[in-house]
């Protein structure tokens, strides 16, 4: 009886190998990047393995691997002794490292060549590769990370700059869990005074004050929505956001694209319609990712070339989630101005107003420009001279994250099915809220809190689901 | 039938029950057992200092069964009861104290009563005084609750009289409810006065109470102490683990009480019958009965204290209720042939009148005229504002069918039970819907069934009390695994990966996880 379980052959889950008692081998940094690369061991057999690939530079075997020591030497082939690349080895004993077995890590040169033929030692030895989130779903069932860490992994490594870097990193050392934990605390709490005066009505237990259980409840329900919101941020930094540059021709919509990317991307020319398709690119501003998109000309035209322009260009900005309209200062306001405005302005997620052209006598201030930007921010910049791109990037940064009244600065890392169970749980709490405020019996308020309970439950992994596992690990690439 | 006091379990070769063995007639050979020892097993009487081994009134403890039990290598524990001094019913002088008249519902225990039964008995309430209170204690030297005699555990929830005082310092007085044993009897209860003190301090604690001045004392309150499975022994059929073909039913299992006795008296019966016919256990889960949560609590996760059923254990009390309680079971009673061709008649009946007269109520538009609104206006509810249905007024908390009959002149006669349940159905249907999608989440991992013969030590990602609780437990779904004490969410999760897993094989062809698993 479970000897065939320490083969390691036996819990594949559709396929998806998982098991604790074989050891498991990748490369864990993304192939082809960066000057290091990792090949990370895992498993009872880890340091059996290391050791027996590991010698130190004078080509010794004996303790070459020491525990907790970074060691520099080489990894040798395993059967000719031949030397495959220089590295540096570490060694992790059980229970202190990522998914508390032992590890052991070689990092060796980057590239493809010396780290494939690393592996390949590695799984020659007797490892067994590692399937995609292989690590951080041991690391999740030995206790070592909770659910809510084990989905910060997946963000690190999808991270796009360092401010989503930092943010998962937080959520890794538990920053959501211990959000939510706080508040899933005082759920409890609600519940177990609700249900106190349940089997005992006419008893000497104090019945709910109503009045206390509304307030309590929205109280909740404004700080989970107040991650929420958080969480809509720190997806802003996990993902970006995609914002066009629109205007009427030869505003100077391509070189403030240049400006804020910091290099020549697209054409400039003084020949009015110029950008036929869209250029984009990406840069961040303020830690949030954006993706640039400029785009031809918005004007009315017999051109049919200059026509689809156009046309694209209005598709670019129904599919963008924030406009830059540039307008020139240094010319009169037109009718395209002013059509260009309204259409942006009607955009999901409004935009900003670049006022360009400041290095040149302004025939127009920020003032005029106001009663038909709808709302939207105008900003004063010089696309040629590079002034008042930073309050530009500032002004889309705070647009981006939606910096809201009232609700807590920062950013807080969550994936799609954690942003759905915040919002199911503060309208659970919303329920209880209306409920014992309309007349409900507690008792049967008790059922929405029970419902909020589920919802903060699935965040942080508290309560079993049985698709949340594979909802999560199917995430993750190979190595992690 | 044969009476017999039953002195140990045969067990056959194969570990099975094989009967009984008795005092008076020897061996009597039986396919299933069920045991059902009441406070009886290695009962022990205290009354002040003097205890002896005893049964509850003065009839014989089962000494013998008790020891048998262990040597199976059934675990026992220790719990205590008890009861209040019974009294004189005519030596009550109940004009110092409060009538308490029955509640008059037009219900009955089961829906084939229907009406108000007419012949209700008074019972009385009075209350313990400053003089009851310091009689008690004065006497805790005496009690054996607080010499530490009794070592069993006792129930929280209706503690003895002195356990009470002690307890709470502040309160002036306790309630001591007075009522009739028997209808025609001439012996009082006092509800409320529970005590094992020595009989002298209880004839005084007694005469202290109002109306119990004259009172005369026909048997005195004692505490038993007796023995009982440690519950997780069970299987959610009520057979134990170890001897297959055993049951248990009652205080035994660990809980106190009538209706949990009868309960699982009833559950023990079925799956006995079912076990012998070779065919799949009844279970009933959390959300069909507060059967299903007592049984599920006692083998899950234990009872370190005689339980009781609570209102607040169950989850879905929302649909626990009584007014549905046979649209959840009847049908499953039938098809365990427990139920008679004409009362699953009359249920078919009631459930159908009961759906026809929802569907009516969320069909029927109320008319805008001016009789709608006054009697809108008397109910002192909102005029309408839209096309409206009676089930959607009906939603208002402070409509009620009653209310409705003015405006709704097609409503068929049916009785009031009928109309309790489609009041309650329509007026809280929102709530009602929510939990049924509670329930039906929770079901999904219910319905995960655990291979029985399953090694917890061969599956990887259990933390090792994990593995220890549920090799103990052995839970049957993914669904009660959860639900045990030291299991986390992690474990579930490897659980949960190792079921699939198992399939996977199956499916594949690939039996070494089945025989790895020992099936």
């Amino acid at each position: 009886m479970g000897a065939s379980a320490r083969k390691g052959s036996i819990l594949h889950m559709e396929g998806r190998g998982f098991a604790g008692n074989d050891t498991i081998a990748a490369i864990s940094t993304p192939l082809g990047e960066g000057g290091i690369g990792i090949v990370r061991i895992s498993g009872p057999e880890a340091f059996q393995i290391g050791s027996r690939l590991f010698r130190d530079p004078s080509g010794r075997r004996r303790r070459a691997l020491k525990a907790w020591r970074l060691r520099y030497g080489v990894v040798v082939d395993p059967e000719t002794g031949e030397e495959i690349d220089e590295a540096l080895a570490s060694a992790m004993p059980a229970p202190h490292s990522f998914t508390r077995e032992d590890v052991v890590e070689f990092s060796c040169h980057g590239g493809i060549g010396p780290l494939t033929r690393v592996l390949d030692a590695v799984l020659r030895c007797g490892a067994r590769l590692a399937e995609p989130g292989e690590f951080t779903r041991r690391a999740f069932l030995s206790g070592r990370i909770d659910l809510a860490q084990a989905e910060a992994v997946i963000e690190i490594v999808r991270a796009k700059t360092d401010s989503a870097r930092r943010l998962a990193l937080a959520n890794l050392r538990g920053g959501l869990s211990a959000t939510v934990g706080a508040i899933r605390d005082d759920v409890v709490g609600l519940l177990a005074e609700i249900e106190a005066a349940v089997d005992f009505p006419e008893d000497d237990v104090a019945a709910p004050d109503r009045a206390e259980i509304v307030r309590r409840a929205r109280d909740m329900e404004t700080r989970l929505r107040d991650v929420a919101v958080r969480a809509r941020r720190g997806q802003v930094y996990r993902d970006g956001v995609t914002v066009a540059i629109v205007g009427r021709p030869n505003v100077g919509k391509s070189s403030l694209l240049n400006a804020l990317v910091g290099r020549a991307m697209a054409i400039v020319t003084d020949v009015p319609g110029t950008t036929r398709d869209a250029v984009e690119d990406w840069t961040s501003m303020e830690g949030v990712p954006v993706r640039l998109v400029d785009t031809a000309g918005l004007r009315e035209t017999e051109d049919p070339v200059e026509r689809l322009g156009v046309e694209r260009a209005e598709e670019r900005l129904d599919e963008a989630d924030l406009a830059i309209v540039v307008i020139d200062g240094s010319a009169p306001l037109s009718n395209e101005d002013v059509a260009v405005l309204g259409r942006a302005s009607r955009g999901a997620g409004g935009g900003v107003v670049a006022l360009n052209k400041s290095d040149l006598p302004q025939v127009m201030t920020e003032r005029d420009v106001a009663p038909h930007a709808r709302g939207m921010p105008v900003v004063p910049v010089s696309a040629r001279e590079g002034t008042g791109i930073d309050a530009l990037e500032k002004t889309i940064a705070a647009l981006a994250l939606g910096r809201v009244a009232g609700v807590s600065e920062g950013g807080v890392m969550a994936s799609t099915r954690q942003r759905e169970a915040l919002e199911r749980a503060a309208r659970a709490l919303g329920d209880v809220a209306c409920g014992v405020d309309e007349g409900t019996p507690c008792d049967l308020a008790a059922i929405d809190v029970r419902e909020a309970l589920f919802w903060l439950d699935q965040i942080t992994g508290r309560s079993a689901s049985d698709d949340v596992l594979d909802r999560i690990f199917s995430e993750f690439c190979i190595g992690k | 039938m044969e009476t017999a006091h039953v002195v140990g379990i045969e067990v056959d070769p194969d570990g099975a029950a094989g009967g009984v063995v008795t005092r008076e007639h020897g061996s009597l050979r039986a396919a299933a057992v069920i045991i059902a020892t009441g406070t009886y097993l290695g009962g022990k009487v205290y009354v002040g200092d003097q205890s002896w081994c005893s049964g509850p009134q003065g009839q014989r403890a089962a000494v013998e069964l008790g020891r048998g039990l262990a040597l199976l290598g059934l675990r026992l524990t220790r719990f205590k009861t008890g009861t209040s001094p019974r009294v004189r019913r005519d030596s009550v002088d109940v004009s110092k104290t409060e009538e308490q008249r029955g509640e008059v519902l037009p219900f009955g225990f089961s829906f084939e009563t229907r009406g108000t039964r007419p012949d209700q008995e008074l019972c009385w309430l009075t209350y313990t005084t400053a003089r009851t209170h310091e009689i008690i204690r004065a006497n805790l030297g005496r009690a054996p609750l607080f010499t530490g005699a009794i070592t069993g555990r006792g129930p929280r929830y209706c503690p003895s009289v002195e356990t009470k005082v002690v307890q709470f310092p502040a309160r002036e007085r306790h309630q001591v409810f007075l009522e009739p044993e028997t209808k025609d009897g001439d012996i009082m209860y006092l509800g409320g006065l529970s005590t094992s003190l020595p009989a002298d301090v209880q004839e005084e604690m007694v005469h202290s109470v109002p109306g119990l001045e004259e009172a005369e004392i026909v048997r005195p309150g004692y505490a038993i102490e007796y023995d009982c499975l440690v519950p997780t022994e069970l299987t959610p059929s009520l057979e134990t683990k170890k001897v297959p073909g055993l049951f248990t039913a009652g205080q035994i299992n660990g809980t106190s009480g009538y209706e949990e006795a009868a309960s699982q008296g009833l559950i023990a019966g079925i799956n006995a019958v079912l076990k012998i016919r070779g065919m799949e256990p009844f279970v009933l889960e959390r959300s069909d009965a507060y059967i299903g949560v007592l049984i599920d609590d006692l083998v899950t996760k234990g009872t370190s204290e005689p339980y009781r059923v609570m209102t607040s254990r169950a989850e879905y009390r929302l649909s626990l209720r009584q007014d549905n309680a046979d649209l959840r079971l009847t049908e499953k009673g039938y098809r365990l042939g427990l139920v008679r061709p004409e009362r699953y008649e009359m249920f078919l009946t009631r459930r159908r009148q009961i759906e026809q007269e929802m569907r009516r109520l969320v069909s029927m538009v109320v008319p805008g005229d001016a009789a709608t609104a006054r009697t809108l206006a008397t109910i002192g509810t909102t005029p309408l504002q839209s096309e409206t249905t009676l089930g959607d007024l009906l939603a208002r908390p402070e409509v009620t069918y009653e209310s409705l009959a003015p405006i709704d002149r097609e409503r068929p006669r049916l009785p009031v039970d009928v109309v309790q349940v489609v009041e309650i159905e329509l007026k809280y249907a929102g709530y009602i819907r929510k939990q049924r999608d509670q329930i039906e989440r929770a079901r999904r991992l219910e319905a995960r069934i655990i291979p029985p013969c399953v090694d917890y030590w061969s599956i990887a990602g259990l933390s090792r009390e994990a593995r220890e609780r549920l090799s103990d437990i052995r839970p049957r779904s993914i669904g009660q695994a959860a639900r045990v004490s030291g299991v986390s969410p992690a474990d579930i999760m490897a659980l949960l990966a190792y079921i699939e897993a198992r399939r996977y094989h199956d499916k594949t062809g690939e039996r070494d996880a089945g025989q790895a698993a020992g099936c």
